[in-house]
This record gives C-alpha cells, sequence and structure tokens, in this order.
C-alpha cells in the first residue's frame, strides 16, 4: 500500500537543516558530532563554549598559578565547594529565568535563610535539632518565595521590580535576623553542639574514600542502565533516539568524569594528617541537580514552565494555570536559594552583615547564563547551573590564588557575563531569523 | 428540507448556538449581537474584512475572551465557556490565526500541550510520540524530518500542519480553523481542505475562516459573513455567489438581495 513518492514541501525552510539538534536526526556518531560543531558555531549549542571555556581557565590558571597549585588535589576540592554555592543560586535563578522573568532577590533569601538555619541551632538560645533548623530556613524562603510569586503571577508587577524590592527587604530581614541572640551579628557554627558540626559539614565534612568509591560505583551503574535502557528501547520502537554509539559515548563521559573527581576527591589534601573524601556538599548539590531535572525535563509542571517561557499565551490557550505554574516556580527558586543559603552558611562557618546577596545574585544569574540558560525564556536545564557555576568558581579560586584583588574578580566574571550574553543573543537571533 | 419530520427538526438543531454576543475591548466594538450557528457534519465558512471581528468570535467561543452579553448554546444547552480546558471539555478545538504554538518545545510536546499523558507521575514520552506520528501520518504530514525537532525550525506550512494536527487529536466535534491555508502553498492548502472535508464526513462540525473565497466555496456548506463586528448574513453556500459575498465583506449589505439574514 504504498502511495505516491511525496513532491518535496515547497515552503519548507531550506534553512532549517543546519538548526536541527543532533539527537533528532543524527543516524550515526559521526553525523551527531559533525551536527554538534554546526550548532555551537552558529551559537545554538551551550555546551560546547561552556566546556572549552573550563578547560581554558584550567590551563590558564594552571600555567600562571604560583607553583602550578590550581590542579593539585586540594585547590580542585576547594573549587568544588566555592562553586557549589554558585551552582546551587544559578539552579533557582533558572526557575525564574526559565520562565522569561528574573528574580534579583536569590542572594538574600538565600542569606535569610542561612541566618535562621544558623540561628535556629545555636545552644546558647533556641538550640534546636539540626533537621529541623534546616526545615525552617527552607520554609521560611519558600514562604518568600510565595509573596513574590503571587505579587508577579497574580497582581500582574513585573519581576524585575518585585525582586528588586525584594532584594532590599531580605537584605534588612538578613540584618534583624543576624541580630537576634547574644552573638553581637555574628552567629557562628563553631561549637561542640551535633547540630552545630551537621550544618558545618555540609560544605566541609568528608564521605569515607570506601564509600565514596562504593556510591559513586552504584550511581554510576544504576544511571547507565536506565539510560541504556530507555535509549535501546526507543531505538527498537522506531522512536527518535540516538544512536547506540552515541548512548555508549554519554555513558563513558558520565563514568569517566564521576571516577575522576571520586579519585581527586580521595588523595590526601591536608599539610599535616589526613583529610580525604568526597565532600557530602558534592552529593547534596547532585540531588539538586537530580531532582529539578527530573521535575523539569519528566514531569507535567516542568512541561509547562517551558511552555510559558517559550510562549505564555499559548499554554494559556492549552489550558495550562499559567499564573499557578509561575507562582509555584518563584517557590521553588526562592526555596532552592534556601538550600545555597545553608551550604554558604556553612562554607563561611557561620553568618555575618559581610554576606553580599547582591553579588550572589548576579554571579547566580551569570552562572547560569554562562552555562547555556536564556535571558528569554523558555530555553536552559539544571545542567546548565552546574557547569556555569563551575566557570564563575574556577574565576573566583584561580584570581584569588593569584592573589588579584576582589576588583579583578568582578570586572573578569562581568566580562565572562557580557560574553555568555552575547552568546545567548545571537543564537535567539539565528532562531528568530530560521523561521521568520 | 420541505417535510422534515419533528425527531429530524430535533437533531437539526446547531451542535453549537450563539445568540446575541457582544465584545468590545475599550472604545472598540469588536461584535455586536451576533448570532451565528455551527451544524454538526457541516462546514461553516465565516467571511469577513479584515478587522470584522472573526478572529474575536472564535476566541469567545474558544474560551480565550469572555463575551460581554450574549449566549451561547452547545447541544441546545446554555453554556458558559470561561476558559481552553472549558471549550475542550466541551469538544471545541481552535487552530488560531496565530497559530499558539511554542516555538521551544518540539512537535510532540507542541500537540499534547495541557494533555500530557502521564504514567506514575512521570511523562509518558513513548505513547506520546507514537500517537502524535500516528496522528501527523493519518493527515499525510510528511515533510518534517523528524517529530522530535524544535517548532522553531519548521516552514510556516509545517507549522500549520502541525498546528491543524494538534486540534484535529482530540476526537472534539467542533473544530474551528483561523485563517488554515494562509500561510500554505496550492498542495498544503488543498491537504487543509480535504482534512476538512473528512473531518466533515466523521460528522464533526467545522468552522473554517479564509480570505480566499476559492477555498470557502469549495469546502463550504454553508456560509456567514461579519461585517463590523455584525452579522450580516447566514445561510447556506448555495444562496451565495462570490460577488454576493464580497458585497457583505464590504459594505454588509447586498443590493440584489439574493439572501435574506
Ligand atoms: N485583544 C484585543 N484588544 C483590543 N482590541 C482587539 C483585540 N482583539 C481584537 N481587537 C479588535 O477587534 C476588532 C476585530 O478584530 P479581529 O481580530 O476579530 O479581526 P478579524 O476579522 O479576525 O481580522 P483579520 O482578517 O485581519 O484576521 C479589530 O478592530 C481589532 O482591533
Ligand atoms: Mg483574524
Amino acid at each position: 500500500m504504498e502511495g505516491p513518492e511525496q513532491p518535496p514541501d515547497p515552503t519548507a525552510a531550506p534553512t532549517a537543516e543546519p538548526e536541527m539538534p543532533p539527537e533528532v536526526v543524527a543516524q550515526s556518531l559521526g553525523e551527531y558530532l559533525r551536527s554538534w560543531m554546526v550548532r555551537a558555531r552558529s551559537g545554538e549549542n551551550r555546551v560546547l563554549p561552556v566546556v572549552a571555556g573550563l578547560i581554558m581557565i584550567t590551563v590558564v590558571f594552571e600555567i600562571i598559578s604560583p607553583h602550578h597549585v590550581f590542579l593539585s588535589a586540594g585547590n580542585l576540592v576547594n573549587l568544588f565547594q566555592q562553586s557549589a554555592v554558585f551552582m546551587v543560586l544559578a539552579m533557582a535563578e533558572s526557575f525564574a529565568l526559565l520562565l522569561g522573568e528574573i528574580d534579583l532577590s536569590v542572594g538574600y533569601v538565600a542569606a535569610v535563610g542561612g541566618v535562621i538555619g544558623v540561628q535556629l541551632v545555636q545552644p546558647a538560645t533556641t538550640n534546636w535539632p539540626w533537621w529541623a533548623a534546616i526545615i525552617v530556613a527552607l520554609l521560611a524562603c519558600a514562604l518568600i518565595g510565595a509573596l513574590q510569586g503571587t505579587l508577579v503571577a497574580r497582581f500582574k508587577l513585573p519581576s524585575f521590580v518585585v525582586t528588586l524590592a525584594g532584594l532590599l527587604i531580605f537584605n534588612g530581614l538578613m540584618l534583624l535576623l543576624l541580630l537576634l541572640g547574644p552573638f553581637s551579628g555574628y552567629p557562628s557554627l563553631s561549637g561542640r553542639s551535633t547540630n552545630l558540626h551537621v550544618l558545618y559539614n555540609l560544605m566541609w565534612g568528608n564521605i569515607d574514600p570506601v564509600a565514596s568509591w562504593v556510591a559513586m560505583a552504584v550511581i554510576v551503574a544504576g544511571l547507565s542502565f536506565l539510560m541504556w535502557r530507555r535509549d535501546s528501547r526507543r531505538r527498537r520502537s522506531g522512536l527518535v533516539a540516538p544512536p547506540a554509539s552515541v548512548t555508549v559515548v554519554k555513558i563513558a563521559a558520565l563514568a569517566i568524569v564521576s571516577v575522576a573527581v571520586v579519585a581527586i576527591c580521595n588523595i590526601n589534601r591536608a599539610n599535616i594528617g589526613v583529610v580525604e573524601g568526597v565532600p557530602w556538599v558534592i552529593p547534596i548539590v547532585l540531588a539538586v541537580v537530580g531532582a529539578w531535572s527530573l521535575l523539569l525535563q519528566r514531569t507535567r509542571y516542568g512541561r509547562y514552565v517551558y511552555a510559558i517561557g517559550g510562549n505564555a499565551e499559548a499554554a494559556r490557550r492549552a489550558g495550562v494555570d499559567v499564573a499557578m505554574v509561575r507562582t509555584v516556580a518563584f517557590v521553588l527558586c526562592s526555596f532552592t536559594a534556601g538550600i545555597g543559603g545553608l551550604l554558604y552558611a556553612s562554607y563561611l562557618g557561620g553568618m555575618s552583615n559581610n554576606v553580599n546577596g547582591g553579588q550572589l545574585v548576579l554571579f547566580a544569574v551569570a552562572a547560569a547564563v554562562i552555562g547555556g540558560t536564556s535571558l528569554f525564556g523558555g530555553r536552559g536545564r539544571m545542567m546548565d547551573g552546574l557547569l556555569g557555576g563551575l566557570v564563575i568558581g574556577g574565576i573566583y579560586n584561580g584570581m584569588y590564588l593569584l592573589g588579584l584583588q576582589v576588583q579583578w574578580e568582578f570586572i573578569v566574571t562581568g566580562f565572562v557575563l557580557l560574553a555568555a550574553i552575547a552568546i545567548d543573543a545571537l543564537s535567539r537571533r539565528e532562531a528568530t531569523r530560521a523561521t521568520a | 428540507m420541505a417535510q422534515v419530520a419533528p425527531e429530524v427538526k430535533v437533531a437539526e438543531e446547531p451542535l453549537l448556538k450563539v445568540r446575541g454576543l457582544d465584545k468590545h475591548f475599550g472604545p472598540v466594538q469588536a461584535l455586536s449581537k451576533v448570532d451565528l450557528d455551527l451544524p454538526a457534519g457541516q462546514v461553516t465558512g465565516l467571511c469577513g474584512d479584515n478587522g470584522a471581528g472573526k478572529s474575536v468570535l472564535t476566541k469567545c467561543i474558544a474560551g480565550i475572551h469572555q463575551p460581554d452579553a450574549g449566549q451561547i448554546f452547545w447541544e441546545g444547552r446554555p453554556v458558559e465557556i470561561r476558559s481552553a480546558r472549558d471549550a475542550s471539555r466541551l469538544g471545541i478545538e481552535t487552530v488560531y490565526q496565530d497559530l499558539a504554538l511554542a516555538d521551544n518545545l518540539d512537535i510532540v510536546q507542541n500537540m499534547f500541550l495541557g494533555r500530557e499523558r502521564v504514567r506514575r507521575g512521570f511523562l509518558d514520552e513513548d505513547e506520546m510520540e507514537r500517537a502524535a506520528a500516528a496522528t501527523l501520518a493519518s493527515l499525510r504530514v510528511t515533510t518534517v524530518r523528524s517529530i522530535r525537532q524544535p517548532v522553531a525550525t519548521l516552514s510556516g506550512g509545517q507549522r500549520q500542519s502541525v498546528a491543524v494536527a494538534k486540534a484535529v487529536m482530540w476526537n472534539s466535534k467542533l473544530v474551528i480553523l483561523d485563517e488554515p491555508t494562509a500561510a500554505l502553498g496550492v498542495m498544503q492548502t488543498q491537504m487543509v481542505l480535504d482534512l476538512v472535508k473528512r473531518l466533515r464526513d466523521h460528522g464533526v462540525a467545522v468552522m473554517v475562516i479564509s480570505h480566499n473565497l476559492n477555498d470557502v466555496f469549495e469546502v463550504a456548506d454553508r456560509i456567514a459573513v461579519l461585517y463590523l463586528g455584525r452579522m450580516v448574513a447566514q445561510d447556506k453556500a448555495s444562496a451565495f455567489d462570490r460577488q454576493s459575498v464580497v458585497e457583505y465583506m464590504t459594505t454588509g449589505t447586498v443590493g440584489r438581495a439574493p439572501v435574506e439574514t
């Protein structure tokens, strides 16, 4: 029952081909790579520039850092720890960016969450158990998100202005909360209580090296199995799927990166004594990435976030409760910021009025955009925050090693952000030209 | 039509009946006292000049705009269509003039937007991809390279095809097409018109808005003409000729008056 040959579609856009995502059309590994490169050159593929940037940062700082310490195990672990805060805040910001909104308050919302957590576990005052302190800190942040989200989604106030006001309000709130208790504005996590220890160990605690290896092996094997099963099932039933070789390469890349990270973390990084093992902050960040990626890529809610970011009117006409999706996104944004704030408090070993939430939010936006999340909405993944956070962390760390003042770090980060936004705008222009 | 038995008369109650619909945007009276009948198993061609109110009328029926006054009857019962979801629950699907596709989503994601299939809390991508592929194949939309490509990479005609496929996938009772052939080449126009006829043969009520009178006369069983927000003519297609439709569209009346509304 073969019909006559379909004549070519006269209205088909001749330029459509190069912009096609490789996973959609490539039949072999070679084709996949080729179409990946084409997209990278036109600004469509955002992973390649970030990875190239990371390699450049690594090479440059390794060469010019004193005694070539950049690539030492101690410094690399330190780099992961510094980047973790940027990564989590970037993921928080992604919820706003994907909708085409912005949240300028994430820095101080994070700080408020951090202060609440640190204050509640103080043995001299409330002495709450660590888990209760964490839950209350995160719920407080979620509540902040609900308030800001309601103003944006229901009352249709511009998110820029609402969260700019939030930036000021929560800066003030952070200072007020800091003054509570007999700590003269500097509640700290040092001390002998278990609850203090747990919060401190979010960033500084390490997993036993053997346990690190076992956990890594189990996770990588599990993920590889799921990836392989999914791709091969789709190939078998004739659905769109990458060729088997591409699946293998992806699994290999995952395994190599995981082994490298665990190996580096398991090198003794202390000058005297033993400090080794994967810091807890790494599985914490990975859990956030995993949970939010699952939410965004595999659930209805996530689909609606992308749809609204791409075309809010289309989503509305499709029956999506746009205001609800928007409000929840702001809740998730502030909630995630709270996680970042607790990690930051742990990193600093306490909280103080030196915390600069205004700078944190800029780094969060920069990390997300550098990683490939679009400021115009509808494009980006949680993984982008991970890569972008690593770039920001790398610059921050490298400049610190060089003994450069903080002003240079600002300037370099600013230029990197400009470059990322230029790529973002360029790829957007390409995309609109293709459809025009 | 001369000797209709009473029970046939009941069956002839139009699927959708609009009575006295008013809609204004600020000072602009987009619709005033509009009456419209859309019977099942028939194609109604809606004509009118630019700005006559065709798209607004469509959106009032589809739940996008709320009318200021008037009543809509669905299968004889008065209904209020407050949202797109209300409309699709009744069985009304619309292809909008401005398409309403999300460029960043792929074809499958767009076709299922708002009605995703879910298994154990997670999206059932395989099932959705299969269903979308089957629908596109049945409409002979074969020019897209992959149904997983973002809609941004499609040509105008391909986007139109996706929008139409999206609307007909749901076993709807009423399909409204606002300028479905405006961006299409000759082949694809014919494809859409054939599709419209196929829907009618399945007993679906179809309303087609078009500026192209050739298209209207090819598929329409009934014709309705809007002029400056008023319904100035509405009858079976054979009661009109090209000349009279143009006159209604441009002047709101017709000198020779072949039809009474
Ligand atoms: N959302 C809106 N806000 C304000 N005015 C509107 C809106 N939508 C439509 N109008 C006005 O209502 C009138 C009817 O517009 P409509 O889009 O229905 O025209 P149309 O018959 O579809 O024309 P076309 O053939 O150009 O598509 C126009 O005067 C238009 O400016
Ligand atoms: Mg119109």
